[in-house]
């Protein structure tokens, strides 16, 4: 027990870390099923594409000789950007290639789940055929950015608790995200357009009598979710210095997982059931083999992850930030 | 795509349908109905379930886009036109079942109505004259809308109608499921709408009170459009009486 709170400290961080990217990719899969009752399962590839686009930039950008020597900072913010708008322009053509046509024809939701799996494929391949051709390998490890270590000294102040030791990426990571949530979260619920979102994803038929154009308010939707999508690809990368064009689809299941977990179609809750899973994902990873007296190792995180999911949705199927309201019709 | 034919190349009526047919996939739910409306009129359409009531609206606004037949607004045709474009137009339709958006506060629901004003004046304005005719929602502001009352709820999407500033205001079964004291109220503010301008095109099973406060009407079933003519007419109508006002 006394080493399970020892190790809190250091679960807390490196669970915040993960948990992070979880919610911010959980955010883009909650947004677009708000909206269309569509899982759209290349959202998880669009994560992956935003972070070789952030390798790719840094890649580019070092190769230039006048900007070899640009502030990591500045590096960054070029990074996160450009993936931020390409992943984002992709989302958006995405949506209009591959799910658009399919909703025109009342195509039943199921084809545009299939499309989805299918984009994921592509996206995939495409990647890693991008990568391979002009790297010589299709996975990419970028020099670490922000590799100073930080030490919390909790155990001058609590004697019961480890340190806790994190880089210096893990409070980018951390500034970064707050601000992409609470921006979002300000936008969604204080703009007209924040508005017209949830009108569209109660009542789409609605919606279009109030002079909205549908469509539209789809594509800024997709343009939204992906590029914040992307920027977290940015961020994974920066923090683990690795990546490979296959990291989206477990990445993706959990992100989805933690959007459900929080009550699918609601963005809060998005949030909340991401940092949820990171932190429990992180203390399962530290503990499990203490608790098991050896018998499962950190190995089998994801089963415990996904075993609190299963209890919490027997319990509350419709999330813990489901639609609580009563609707009266 | 559809052999749209127009009879005549310029419509003489404020809002004009001519041999407008619709359909719902397969079904045919409109066979070629013409009627019109003139500014300032209230207009009434009545009929029973299933007659084609809510397709005439629905194919009005843009949510269903009529195979053959032609519909001009203003001297304009918009028969092709989507729901977004034509209510940008001025047509405002207030649904069946009002359709309010139930997760968005009061404030939010009489915001998105005015989606395309830019100005934050305007939208006070014409929030205050809504609270002019609908007190209620002024004390309701920052209530989820799913969570009021039927007649609340009616008051919130007709006001939320009324936030586009339309020129022509289509109402659906405004008196659906509601307590006879509260339909009284409706029909009292949607007269004062009108005298106060607003062109109106009433659709309501409750046909005696219709045709009380309409100018004109037309009785709808199975998709044509059976009888025509001023209210007085209608209400004294043998057919009309023992079919609707019985």
């Amino acid at each position: 027990m006394s080493q399970i709170i020892q190790l809190l400290p250091q679960v807390l961080v490196d669970g915040l870390t993960l948990g992070f990217v979880y919610a911010v990719v959980a955010i883009g899969y909650t947004m677009v099923y708000g909206i269309l009752e569509l899982i759209n399962f290349a959202h998880g590839d669009i994560f992956m594409t935003g972070s070789f686009v952030g390798a790719g930039v840094l890649f580019t950008v070092m190769s230039m000789g006048f900007m070899s020597s640009a502030p990591t900072m500045v590096l960054f913010m070029i990074m996160i950007l450009v993936a931020a708008l390409i992943t984002g322009v992709m989302g958006v053509g995405i949506e209009r290639v591959a799910y658009r046509p399919l909703r025109k024809r009342n195509a039943p939701k199921l084809i545009a789940l299939i499309t989805s799996i299918g984009i994921s494929f592509i996206l995939e391949d495409a990647v890693r055929f991008i990568a391979d051709w002009t790297t010589g390998n299709y996975i990419i490890t970028t020099r670490p950015l922000f590799q100073h270590k930080f030490t919390i000294d909790f155990h001058s102040v609590f004697p019961f608790f480890n340190n806790a030791t994190f880089q210096g990426s893990f409070l980018v990571v951390s500034i970064v995200t707050i601000i992409m949530l609470i921006s979002l979260d300000l936008f969604v619920s204080k703009t007209k357009w924040g508005i017209a979102m949830r009108a569209v994803a109660q009542d789409r038929e609605t919606a279009s009598l109030m002079s909205i154009n549908v469509n539209r308010v789809i594509s800024v939707t997709f343009f939204i979710g992906s590029a914040l999508g992307g920027a977290t690809g940015v961020l994974f990368l920066i923090q683990y210095g690795t990546v490979d064009p296959y990291i989206g689809f477990i990445l993706g299941i959990k992100a989805f997982t933690a959007a459900v977990l929080g009550g699918i179609g609601n963005i809060r809750g998005a949030m909340f059931g991401g940092i949820l899973l990171g932190l429990l994902e992180m203390f399962a990873a530290a503990n499990l083999s203490t608790i098991t007296h050896g018998a499962m190792g950190s190995e089998y995180k994801d089963v415990f992850a996904f075993i609190i999911l299963i209890l919490v949705l027997i319990f509350k199927p419709e999330g813990l930030f489901g639609k609580a309201t009563i609707e009266k019709v | 795509m559809a052999d749209t034919k127009t009879g005549e190349t310029t419509a003489k009526h404020y809002l004009e349908l001519s041999g407008v047919a619709s359909f719902y996939g397969k079904i045919q739910a409109l066979n070629g109905i013409s009627l019109f409306v003139d500014q300032g009129e209230i207009v009434t359409l009545i009929g029973s379930n299933g007659a084609g009531k809510s397709t005439t609206l629905k194919s009005i606004s843009g949510l269903v886009t009529p195979k053959t037949g032609s519909i001009h607004f203003e001297g304009k045709e918009i028969t092709q036109n989507p729901a977004h474009i034509n209510a940008a137009l001025g047509i405002a339709q207030v649904p069946e079942g009002r359709r309010i958006f139930p997760r968005l506060t009061v404030r939010e629901n009489l915001r998105i109505g005015a989606f395309l004003e830019k100005n934050k004046k305007v939208i006070t304005e014409r929030m205050e004259r809504v609270f002019s005719f609908f007190p209620r929602l002024k004390e309701r502001l920052d209530q989820q809308g799913g969570t009021m009352s039927g007649g609340e709820q009616q008051m919130l999407a007709m006001g939320r109608a009324l936030m586009m500033k339309p020129k022509l205001l289509m109402l659906d079964e405004p008196s659906m499921g509601l307590a006879p004291i509260i339909v009284e109220q409706i029909f009292d503010i949607i007269q004062q709408m009108n005298q106060e301008g607003m062109t109106i095109l009433l659709v309501e099973q409750n046909a005696f009170q219709a045709l009380q406060i309409a100018n004109r009407g037309y009785v709808i079933q199975t998709g044509d459009i059976v009888l025509e003519g001023p209210c007085q007419d209608l209400l004294s109508n043998q057919q009309v009486r023992s079919a609707y006002l019985a």
